[in-house]
């Protein structure tokens, strides 16, 4: 028997759109309400309400349809998905069936091998179910995330393996965090993914029979179930078993997927036209519209950057990851003219302090003008990267400006002649033996000697001036 | 089994029902009717018909996205078969799990 391989895996991701209102009702969407205070007849499915499409969600599908090149139905239409479970207050899910808002995107992923695209087969809009909560013997609902805006976006099976599955999220969640319609937070179920996977011996065109993964919460988790699952799944197959078409469910805990036995017969969801609610007619002016509130595409920042700052790839890429961190940047580049000093700033200290705070770009406790302004005293030699290093935590801890701190602590750079040509011939004189391998020709040791004198500032020197003086008079 | 007992049997499945014996009976007769006549429909010719979802030519209603208030839990919930001061309370929804 081939052992040889090869996964094959679609995603299906539900993204939570971040209008004020519920997607039929006016009900507030608010994440941490009060259980079943966000509630009211429509959104219950009382007898008798009529429900009203929001505009905001017709607007954000449209604008996530052109971020990634999809292709929009001029005519769609909601339908209704039959089924019961207890977080499902109608009986049944207004959803889109056979007239998605758009079909045939794509997005592309940086993989070991160079540029992939994947597919995306549809995108769908519909509206989210309650939450249950599971307690002694009955279980709890509570209907605020009934009727809040999702849309669904589902993968053709282009992936082909777990890293690439990770790559394919983390570039959605791009876009979509670029785009602005969703908070795009895994903690709060804002975004939620399931995985389609199967296997096939290598060369081999038909698909192997595949089994479905939910409760994955990170994007880490579904790496990992998908690396469980694919193992498990070649495992039956060497030994002669057969796979068999069932959801499964991921256990963090044990890292593995388990079976979900179902009591329902086979999924009958009788799917009709909803009656209630009109058709959605996207028009040329609906799409213009949306066209020009489009941000720029994440890896057209990522060019330009590269481009107009000068910045390696690398810079490039880590800097336009999110939205906030590329605005963070080009404010900073207003103030300061040192485009990779504020890279290599950025992707140092700046970056340890947000994550140890867990916080974005938008919550950096200093300003991008204010980091800039730090950049600057070292740009201009009034105090040295040393220096620098001991103002920013500073900073971040009192939100005073560098030249405050600097100003407070007498910090300032010496830079005077006179005062550093006293410290360099006091360092000279200590060290003769090094004065005589440079005059050797052992250049190397320059930089030991302007070590040294830095250390006699307690790095307040002006390291350009030493190395100037120094220079100078050791010719 | 005739065409319309199963049909009652998969939608008492489907909707959670419990349907006795005398219902199923009188339900597949009446559900046999119901049948009948659609299939009379079927008689039509509308092959050159397009599918209809809705009669009228009007589209994109839509509302502003600005938040209304919603209704007292108080209100509701009363009305609900079980609940407790915050939630509907419903039989257990256990997913079972097995080891494979």
């Amino acid at each position: 028997m081939n052992t040889d391989f090869e996964p094959v895996i679609g995603l299906e991701v539900h993204v939570q759109l971040n209008t004020k209102t519920k997607i039929f009702c006016g009900c507030s969407t608010k994440f941490g309400l009060l259980p079943n205070t966000s509630i009211c007849p429509v959104c219950l499915g009382y007898p008798g309400v009529l429900p009203v499409m929001n505009e905001e969600v017709v607007r954000s599908a449209v604008k996530v349809c052109l971020m990634m090149d999809f292709m929009i139905n001029t005519y769609s239409r909601m339908d209704r998905k039959n089924y019961f479970y207890p977080d499902l207050p109608k009986g049944y899910q207004i959803s889109q069936f056979d007239n998605p808002i758009g079909v045939k995107g794509k997005l592309s992923i940086d993989t070991d091998e160079g540029k992939k695209e994947i597919g995306i087969t549809r995108i769908h809009i519909e509206e989210d179910a309650g939450k249950l909560i599971h307690g002694d013997g009955v279980s709890y609902v509570d209907f605020n995330r009934t009727g809040v805006p999702l849309l669904e976006i589902v993968s053709e099976p282009d992936i082909r393996s777990s890293k690439e599955a990770y790559l394919y999220l983390k570039k959605l969640k791009q876009i979509l965090e670029y785009t602005k319609i969703s908070d795009c937070n895994m903690e709060e179920g804002s975004l939620r993914c399931d995985a389609n996977v199967s296997i096939r011996p290598k060369g081999q065109a038909q698909f192997g029979t595949k089994t479905e993964i939910k409760n994955l919460n990170s994007f880490k988790f579904v790496q990992k179930a998908l690396d469980y699952e694919i193992e498990r799944q070649m495992n039956v197959l060497k030994e002669g078993g057969t796979i068999s078409q069932e959801t499964r469910l991921f256990d963090s805990g044990t890292g593995k997927t388990k079976t979900m036995r179902s009591k329902e017969e086979a999924h009958d969801y009788h799917y009709f036209p909803e009656p209630d609610l009109l058709p959605i007619m996207v028009s040329e002016g609906m799409i213009k519209e949306a066209t020009f509130s489009l941000p720029e595409k994440p890896d057209d920042k990522c060019a330009r950057f590269e481009k107009q700052y000068g910045l390696p790839a690398y810079d490039a890429s880590v800097l336009t990851a999110d939205p906030s961190t590329a605005d963070y940047y080009e404010e900073c580049a207003k103030f300061c003219s040192n485009y990779k000093m504020i890279s290599n700033w950025m992707m140092g200290e700046w970056l340890r302090e947000l994550n140890e705070r867990s916080v974005s770009a938008v919550d950096s406790p200093v300003l991008a003008k204010d980091l800039a302004g730090l950049l600057n005293m070292i740009e201009n030699g009034k105090i040295s990267g040393k220096i620098a290093k001991e103002i920013f935590p500073e900073m971040v801890k009192t939100g005073k400006t560098a030249e405050q701190i600097v100003q407070e602590k007498g910090l300032t750079v010496i830079s005077d002649t006179g005062a550093i040509e006293t410290m360099i011939k006091e360092v000279l004189g200590k060290n003769e033996k090094s004065v005589q391998d440079y005059k050797n020709g052992k250049k190397g040791v320059l930089g030991f000697l302007i070590g040294q004198v830095m250390k006699a500032s307690k790095g307040k020197a002006d390291p350009k001036k030493v190395n100037e003086l120094m220079e100078k008079i050791l010719s | 089994m005739s065409d319309s007992k199963q049909i009652v049997n998969h939608v008492e499945k489907l909707a959670l029902l419990e349907i006795s014996p005398e219902e199923k009976d009188r339900f597949s007769e009446q559900i046999g009717k119901i049948l009948k006549f659609v299939e009379k429909l079927n008689e039509l010719d509308t092959t050159k018909i397009k599918p209809t979802s809705h009669i009228l030519p009007v589209q994109n209603v839509t509302r502003r996205d600005s938040p209304v208030p919603s209704i007292s839990r108080e209100n509701v919930i009363k009305l609900a078969p079980e609940a407790n001061n915050e939630f509907y309370i419903v039989p257990p929804v256990i997913q079972e799990f097995q080891e494979a």
